[in-house]
């Protein structure tokens, strides 16, 4: 799919900024607004996994470490809303920085990666369970203080426009990516560790690399998150579910593009919305239905959505040129 | 007499019970050609392996352009302009061949534009300039071992290790591709190659090492390598070059 | 504190629980060291086979031991299906396809149990769950006991298969060398679904000897399933002694464990030795390369 360029990301992120504009509903704004985390979360995983091809099965560990900081250095160190948020994203990246030095520097891949990923999510929400900084298995409460300093609003539509900008530099980071050097390596290190050693590429630095910025985008959707809700606990931090639709919006949407996320997290989220609709609210079944679209989309479609629309393009394009010269000859 | 641009110095590499390079010792002139020979399970692509970082040896040293290289991993030898191909080739599958060869060219390139620019620069030269579009993975084994070339060329190596760059390739193939190969070398590139394509090894090397079970058992001119006795023996089994000799004169 | 009063039964039971981590782990390493996947949907597949044989004492009054006659064959279809016709197809043969589709799988399994079932823990009561064997050193409850005995007799069935049989035959040639085994004729995609009905199978007779003791909801076979990684990790993937051995070892190291420092560090002790082992020594103690 040809990169799209920052005007295209200006033009999607202007378009979805008039949402506010065109309806007052809620719902509407809620669910745009949690579609959108997990589009930032997926983005993170999509740089890793997507650019990078290193398949991170606990980006929780990475979206939890920037909510709980954000929310402890809130709530028990009474520091400024903005500021922890910030700080949340820096947790974030350090948390990403140390798993990825651990697991690339013992030369870690594939399948075995995927488990130690997991297994260190799963670590985090052990001890976020039980250990009293984190609230234990009550979980932390951000105290209630609608005003922008304390990065929290009376209405849903500044909440809305922020994790919308924090989507939009997500993109302009992935596609600056795409068209660096850096980018060109981390694929390079996806399609081939050692060629790309051949010919000077320092993988074991890429691949650290794309996982602290990976970390530090998830890390953001956590931080995010938290705000939005006011509340999080080690299973809505830590747990699968978020590394579970962080890594089905980038697969579902076009793994290693740079809408791809965005795109997959909007179908994901809104295919979750109908299944509730139809099937009522029992716990479970969305997660059902997602793990039924991972299957199905890499059996059928592994490009994702925009795998499938270049393909349609292209095959327009073919037709439309025949037809031309059909017309000429 | 100039130091060697490549001086490999008593490398062994043990695998467990298996000593896949035996006391090796050689050196490579800068600019020549240079052939690595030998029957199969020698042990030249594991000497290739260490040469390039890929292995680090159990004994021994190895030095580039007179400093101490034993043991750095490949990006860096790299960096340090040794290059190689893969005997099996590598290639960025999912990539086009002009991206594949602009991964290359990025070692001393920052700028994308600038990389495309040089990786289509030596696509023209190794002959892929038509192909730049296409994926590599729709390339034929030709194709693929030129893409192989191209992109270690555009890293701008000063020692190019080139692994049976010829093997699967029908005649023409072949007769195509080694002009390509001596033009690198005209262009200042030192060679080390290893091959079995004997035409390819008397018309391009001008000197030539035979490895066999791991160690180096003959050197010099490729004419008076292929004449050695020992050097057919390895290659036919014991006893091979007092038959030849006797059926009327060895002929490669 | 090291009075062997305590230690002796806390060992002894630490052996019973671990030769049934061993018979989960077998089927993980079985599978990995034929098709060389690592199964994430594994879990998943041990809790439906705890509430299958959940179910068939609630609803059919089948004893545990019976229903695995039952349930064995069912897993192995089930199984032998799930590789054949979904996770072989949908892969296409890449690595990181498969990753994804046994996850998906994973989801989708333990998701359709909670919402089938709930979150709630049932549990089994069967009148014989609290008999215990008088060693008098130590007491154990008899199912525990009889677990053990039966996974001793699986690993022995399992192992006379492997060698014995053409089949078993065929298995082995495909782990040590898939091309060939293929060029000799062999049909390695039925091999591979064979081998993953195995390892479901082996999934359906553990569940049976657990259910008796352990209480059973949505999540319960990602428990085990970590510890079964830790252990296939730790004796090696692809290694059948080294699960069984393996598991042994970790059912004493977690019952020791529990009886030093309780229940959740213990599950953070058994997670950090998955790390540690990952990291250090992927091929673990008796395993190839990783």
């Amino acid at each position: 799919m040809r990169a799209p360029s920052l005007l295209h990301i200006a033009l999607v992120t202007a378009a979805l900024a008039t949402v506010p504009f065109v309806t007052g509903s809620n719902v509407v704004l809620n669910f745009l607004a949690v579609a959108l985390v997990i589009a930032l979360v997926g983005q993170g995983w999509n740089v890793l996994g997507g650019y990078g091809g290193q398949y991170s099965f606990g980006h929780a560990a990475f979206f939890g470490t920037g909510a709980y900081v954000s929310a402890i250095l809130q709530v028990r160190y009474g520091l400024n809303a903005w500021l922890a948020f910030a700080l949340g994203i820096g947790g974030g990246a350090l948390v990403g920085a140390a798993i990825g030095a651990l697991t690339f520097r013992s030369g870690l891949k594939g399948s075995y990666f995927a488990l130690v990923t997991l297994a260190f999510a799963e670590v985090l929400r052990i001890l976020a369970s039980v250990a009293p900084i984190t609230g234990a298995g009550v979980g932390i409460l951000v105290t209630l203080d609608l005003r922008p300093q304390a990065f929290q609003f009376q209405s849903r539509a500044p909440f809305y426009w922020i994790i919308l900008a924090l989507v939009a530099i997500s993109l302009v980071i992935v596609r600056l990516i795409e068209q660096s050097r850096f980018g060109a390596w981390l694929v390079a290190v996806r399609e081939n560790e050692d060629a790309a050693q051949a010919v000077g590429v320092d993988t074991t630095r890429v691949k650290l690399a794309a996982m602290t910025i990976s970390a530090a985008i998830a890390a953001a959707g956590g931080g995010f998150y938290v705000q939005y809700f006011l509340f999080i606990d080690s299973g809505i931090a830590y747990g699968p579910w978020i590394s579970i639709e962080a890594l089905l919006a980038s697969i579902v949407g076009g793994i290693g593009t740079v809408f791809g996320p965005l795109l997959g997290a909007l179908v994901v989220k809104i295919l979750g919305e109908l299944t509730k609709l139809v099937t009522g609210d029992a716990p479970g079944l969305d997660l059902a239905i997602y793990g039924s679209m991972l299957v199905l989309i890499v059996a059928f479609a592994p490009h994702g959505i925009a795998g499938v629309l270049a393909d349609l393009r292209s095959r327009f394009a073919r037709w439309a040129s025949s037809v031309v010269e059909r017309a000429h000859g | 007499m100039a130091e060697p641009l490549l001086h490999v110095q008593r490398v062994f590499k043990r695998f467990g019970g298996l000593l896949a390079v035996d006391d090796a010792s050689f050196a490579v002139e800068v600019g020549r050609i240079t052939a690595l020979i030998g029957p199969n399970g020698a042990g030249k692509t594991t000497l290739f392996s260490l040469i390039s970082g890929f292995l680090a040896p159990s004994e021994g040293r190895i030095f580039y352009r007179g400093a101490d290289v034993t043991g750095l991993p490949p990006h860096l030898l790299a960096r340090r302009g040794i290059v190689r191909t893969f005997q099996i080739v590598q290639p960025f599958a999912g990539l086009t061949v002009h991206e594949n060869i602009a991964i290359g060219a990025h070692l001393s390139r920052r700028s994308r534009a600038d990389a495309l620019a040089a990786a289509a620069n030596v696509a023209r030269t190794v002959g892929l300039g038509d192909l730049l579009g296409c994926p590599a993975a729709s390339l034929t084994v030709a194709g693929r071992k030129r893409l192989e070339v191209a992109r270690a060329l555009a890293a701008e190596p000063e020692l190019l290790l080139l692994d049976e760059v010829l093997a699967g390739l029908n005649p023409r193939e072949v007769a195509a591709m080694v002009p390509v190969i001596r033009a690198l070398a005209d262009n200042g590139i030192t060679i080390l190659m290893i091959e079995h394509v004997m035409q390819a090894v008397m018309s391009l090397a001008e000197h030539v090492f035979v490895l066999a079970e791991g160690r180096i058992i003959a050197e010099g001119a490729p004419q008076a390598v292929v004449g050695n006795a020992q050097v057919i023996e390895a290659y036919l089994g014991h006893g091979a070059a007092a038959r030849l000799s006797a059926a009327g004169g060895a002929h490669v | 504190m090291l009075s062997p009063g305590i230690l002796v039964p806390a060992i002894l039971n630490g052996l019973l629980t671990g030769a049934i981590y061993g018979l989960v782990a077998l089927g993980l390493t079985l599978i990995y060291g034929v098709l060389h996947i690592i199964n994430f949907a594994h879990g998943a597949l041990l809790t439906a086979a705890m509430f299958a044989a959940f179910f068939a004492h609630r609803l059919l009054g089948l004893d545990p031991y019976l229903a695995a006659l039952i349930l064995t064959p069912l897993f192995f279809a089930l199984g032998y299906c799930l590789q054949r016709f979904v996770i072989g197809p949908a892969a296409h043969g890449e690595d990181r396809n498969i990753l994804l589709v046994t996850l998906g799988l994973a989801v989708v399994i333990e998701n359709l149990l909670l919402y089938a079932f709930s979150a709630d823990t049932r549990t089994l009561n069967l009148d014989y769950a609290f008999n215990v064997v008088d060693l008098g050193v130590a007491l154990l409850a008899v199912p525990r006991v009889m677990g053990f005995g039966a996974v001793l007799v699986v690993g022995l069935v399992l192992w006379l298969i492997l060698s014995l049989t053409d089949t078993g035959k065929a298995i082995r040639a495909v782990a040590k060398e898939r091309l060939g085994a293929e060029l000799s004729g062999i049909d390695v995609g039925h091999v591979y679904a064979v081998t993953f009905g195995l390892g479901t199978a082996c999934l359906a007779i553990a569940a049976c000897l657990l259910i008796p003791t352990y209480y059973v909801n949505p999540h319960i076979g990602n428990a085990f399933v970590l510890i079964a990684f830790t252990i296939v990790v730790l004796g090696g993937m692809g290694s059948v002694m080294g699960a069984l051995l393996g598991g042994l070892f970790i059912g004493v190291v977690e019952s020791l464990c529990g009886l030093y420092l309780g229940e959740s560090l213990g599950q953070i002790g058994i997670f950090v030795m998955f790390i540690l082992v990952l990291l250090l020594r992927p091929r673990g103690l008796f395993g190839e390369r990783a």
